[in-house]
Formats: structure tokens, C-alpha cells, sequence
């Protein structure tokens, strides 16, 4: 028994180990990570972590968690290849067999072709977001290159801090790719209130000393730009392996690749989503340990069932925390509720709610969404209480 | 430091040290106490970090945090009374001592 390998130590890969051990696998699990250290935890990065800088507390599972479960965790080791016909993993001289390969190697910071880019400072990993308190530490003019959830918290907690801030994003509004027109205005008005400058169908085209150039030749005086104009796959190592790549590692409802000996999970995975069918990709914690723990239970106890856990994603901007539950494409149509609850639909089928500080309906969402698919009709029949359809 | 106790399903009791102002929910996972996730990292975003607060200590512990009913709503085992999300708990010199109970399911 050669055991199973899991490439990428984020919270995915991690949550593939611990879930193995909890349904009962007892072979060898190798965990290995790009980046030194115990695996951590992403979310806060551009949240709670840049206010407070408690590293500790974005730690997932202390060092002894590994000994006492026997999960060998190799930090720091970047894997180069995978050898399927020989099922090794290589790293450098390093070789490590496997029964069955989880490939969890979540995504990097796209970096646009913009002039000067190599000056813009990334928000990804616990060492960027270090960086990026210790800029921040003295008062800055900051620009920020892309109106996304990292961009704007970043945003809305570098105003917080009493600094100067201007966002520019090169479509016509905020997190233009998540949420409804509805809600994007509300977050631009939300930024507005807070003093930040938000430049809208602005694509970045420069970066200078001291300055972001915007593609209308206008440009914003900045002392540190922030590049949060998403990410891209990482998938290298599956293309050159053979297996099939297109916007991520592609895999089944199974989240099985081509290959019977290799799953793969999480930011990196492009999986049919359950409600529609369609290949999507999901930058998110909820899928990454969903997937996680489906894998486990397939691997161990035979499960075959179909992945089909309902997505949910949050942003914590100023004090507004928006939650979404579902899933929505950005033409879908969308029904405002008195409370503000933002409910969209993907022709007669409820494909997302998107609420501000509404844990209630949110969480009634996803136990809703869970028990199957939600109608129109039926959701305006009952006023958009989603409780009672 | 102050000492917390968690009481798994099956009985066993764990004691642990814990810092004032950590939370029930970090001070779980960062002594392997097996029965809380905590997967969204205390960001009330889920209810993973689901326990029963011991009758003993219910007033000590204070009530139910803004939103927690909420996403109690959704936790994996039967909602009590002393239900609470572990992550809510801020731990305070008063809570020395304190006992909780881990339920059978947290997803």
C-alpha cells in the first residue's frame, strides 16, 4: 500500500487528510504544501487578519494534530511532476508513491499584462498580507487594481485605517462576476460612504512609482497599488501529467479526473455544478472541504454518491457582512424583497440570494436549496419567504 | 489561563488550558479536541463549532450571540437550549473551569 498524496496543503487538501482519518483510512497520508508552515486559513487574510496581524489565529490544526493523526506534512515542497503510469508524485530528488493522488493546488494571483505590474503587491498568502500590514503601518495613498471581494475588503479595511484609498475596476460595476446589479450598487454606495474613490469601466494600465494609469490616460496618485484582479488555476501539473485541463482540473460528479487514481478538489477543480450541470469553478471554502469530504467518503467507504452541496460564499466589508447561498450566473434576473434580500433566478429556477447582515435568511437558503430545486412561481406565490416553499 | 473541559458524546473528557480571550472554538483546535471543525474559522458563517454549554455554566456563558440562533438553525446534530457556537464564547477569567459538551455531528 503506497498510501494517498494530497498536493497543496491549503484548507482543502488539509480537510482531505483529516476527513480520510475520520471515515477510518489507515494507510500512509502525505500532505505537501508550496508554502512553509502549518496550513492556515485564507478568508481572513483580507479581513480580521489585516486588522489584528494574529497569524496564530488563521492557523487550521496545531503541529501535534499531524503527529497524533499520523498525517506526515511536508511544507515548503513543491511538487514538479506526477508520474501517473509509476503513480509517484516527484518533488525535486524526492519521489512519493500513492494508491490514489489528491490534487488540491488551489489558484494564484492572475497577473494582468499592465506596465509595471512587478510594483503591485498581491493579497493571496499569509506573506503578502504580512507585507501588507507592515506597508500600512504609516499612512499610504493606495490603489487598488480590481473591484472583487479581496480587492474591496481590502479596501474597506485600509480606509478603516484612516487611508487614502481608489479602486478601479475595469467592468461597470463591483463584483460584477458573484453578485446581482442590485447589490453591486449597494457596495459602490457602501465604498462611496466610507471616502474611498471607485473608478468603474477603469482597467489599469500602468503601474508607477506613484501612480495607478487608468486606460482613459487619467491616473490616481498612489504610494502602494494592490493587484486583486483575481486568480488563475493551478493546473500545470495536471496538463503536463495529460489529464484534462479547461479553466481547472477537469473531474466528474465524483470529482474523479480521467484517471481513476486521481481526484481533485477545491479552487483548482472544474466540476459539474449540481443544480445545473454546468462545469464551474468555485473560489471558496465551502467547496473546497465539501469536495474534500465527499472524496474522503468515496475513497474509503466507497460512497458514490454525486457531489451536490449547495455553495455559499460571504464578504466582510466594513460592517456589512453580504452572504450569498447558491449559485448565480451574471444575466440572471434578480426580485428584490422589502428587507433588502436580493433573490435571483436563472429563468424559473431560484439560482441565489444574496443578503447584507441576514444570517437568517441565508442560512434558511441553504437548508432550502439542499432539499432540492426552489420555483419562481412558488417563491413570489409566498413573497419571497423562502422559509415557506 | 483558565481551564475548559470538553465532553465528547461518548463521555470522555478532555481538560484543557486556555488563554483569556481566546475562544472556546480556537482553544478546541488548537488542543485536538476532536468534535468541533470550526470551518469557516469563527466567522459565523457555518455551524460546525456547534456545543451544548453544561447547565452549571449556561448563565456564566452569557446568551446567544446576535445571528447565532440562525445559524444554529442549520447545525448538523439536535439543537438544545444550551446550544451555542463555540466560536461565540469568549472565554473570561469567570469561565474558569468551564464545561461543554460535544455533540455526535458537526456536518
Amino acid at each position: 500500500m503506497a498510501g494517498i498524496v494530497i498536493v497543496g496543503a491549503g484548507q482543502g487538501g488539509l480537510q482531505a487528510a483529516i476527513s480520510l482519518r475520520q471515515e477510518g483510512y489507515e494507510g500512509t497520508i502525505t500532505l505537501i504544501g508550496a508554502e512553509d508552515g502549518l496550513p492556515y486559513q485564507r478568508p481572513p487574510l483580507s479581513k480580521a487578519y489585516l486588522k489584528s496581524g494574529d497569524a496564530e489565529a488563521l492557523r487550521l490544526r496545531p503541529e501535534t494534530f499531524f503527529e497524533k493523526s499520523d498525517i506526515t506534512l511536508r511544507s515548503g515542497l513543491w511538487v514538479d511532476r506526477i508520474d501517473r503510469a509509476g503513480r509517484t508524485v516527484h518533488a525535486g530528488a524526492e519521489v512519493f508513491a500513492y494508491d490514489h493522488l489528491i490534487l488540491a493546488t488551489g489558484t494564484r494571483n492572475l497577473r494582468p499584462p499592465i506596465d509595471g505590474v512587478e510594483r503591485a503587491l498581491d493579497l493571496r498568502t499569509l506573506d503578502d498580507a504580512k507585507k501588507l500590514r507592515e506597508v500600512l503601518s504609516t499612512p499610504q495613498r493606495c490603489a487598488v487594481i480590481g473591484g472583487g471581494f479581496i480587492g474591496l475588503e481590502f479596501a474597506a479595511v485600509a480606509r478603516g485605517l484612516g487611508h487614502e484609498v481608489a479602486v478601479a475596476e475595469a467592468a461597470d460595476r463591483l463584483m460584477a462576476r458573484v453578485v446581482s446589479p442590485e447589490m453591486s450598487q449597494r457596495f459602490l454606495d457602501l465604498h462611496h460612504g466610507l471616502g474611498t474613490a471607485v473608478h468603474l469601466g477603469a482597467a489599469a494600465q500602468g503601474v508607477t512609482r506613484d501612480a495607478m494609469h487608468l486606460a482613459d490616460g487619467s491616473e490616481v496618485a498612489a504610494d502602494v497599488v494592490l493587484l486583486a484582479a483575481g486568480v488563475r488555476p493551478n493546473t500545470e501539473l495536471a496538463a503536463e501529467a495529460g489529464l484534462a485541463v479547461d479553466n481547472g482540473v477537469v473531474v466528474d460528479a465524483q470529482l474523479l479526473t480521467g484517471d481513476p487514481a486521481i481526484s481533485a478538489l477545491g479552487d483548482c477543480a472544474v466540476f459539474p455544478d449540481p443544480a445545473t450541470g454546468r462545469a464551474v469553478r468555485l473560489e471558496s471554502v465551502q467547496a473546497a472541504t465539501d469536495h474534500a469530504r465527499l472524496i474522503a467518503r468515496r475513497l474509503v467507504k466507497g460512497d458514490s454518491d454525486g457531489y451536490g452541496a449547495v455553495p455559499w460564499f460571504w464578504s466582510d466589508q466594513a460592517d456589512w457582512k453580504l452572504q450569498i447561498a447558491g449559485l448565480s450566473a451574471p444575466g440572471d434576473d434578480t426580485a428584490v424583497r422589502a428587507d433588502g434580500a436580493v433573490f435571483r433566478f436563472a429563468g424559473d429556477r431560484l439560482s441565489s440570494v444574496e443578503t447584507i447582515n441576514n444570517a437568517k435568511t441565508h442560512m434558511q437558503t441553504r437548508k432550502r436549496l439542499g432539499q432540492g430545486p426552489v420555483s419562481r412561481a412558488a417563491l413570489k406565490a409566498a413573497d419571497l419567504d423562502i422559509a415557506a416553499v | 489561563m483558565v481551564k475548559v473541559i470538553y465532553v465528547a458524546k461518548d463521555g470522555t473528557r478532555t481538560e484543557v488550558k486556555a488563554q483569556v480571550g481566546d475562544t472556546v472554538m480556537q482553544t478546541a483546535l488548537d488542543n485536538d479536541v476532536a468534535g468541533i471543525v470550526g470551518e469557516c474559522g469563527g466567522s459565523m458563517m457555518c455551524a460546525t463549532c456547534h456545543c451544548y454549554v453544561d447547565d452549571a455554566w449556561t448563565d456564566a456563558a452569557g446568551p446567544r450571540k446576535d445571528g447565532e440562533d440562525d445559524m444554529l438553525d442549520c447545525a448538523a446534530d439536535e439543537v438544545k437550549e444550551t446550544s451555542r457556537l463555540s466560536c461565540q464564547i469568549q472565554l473570561t477569567p469567570e469561565l474558569n473551569g468551564l464545561v461543554v459538551h460535544l455533540p455526535e455531528d458537526q456536518v
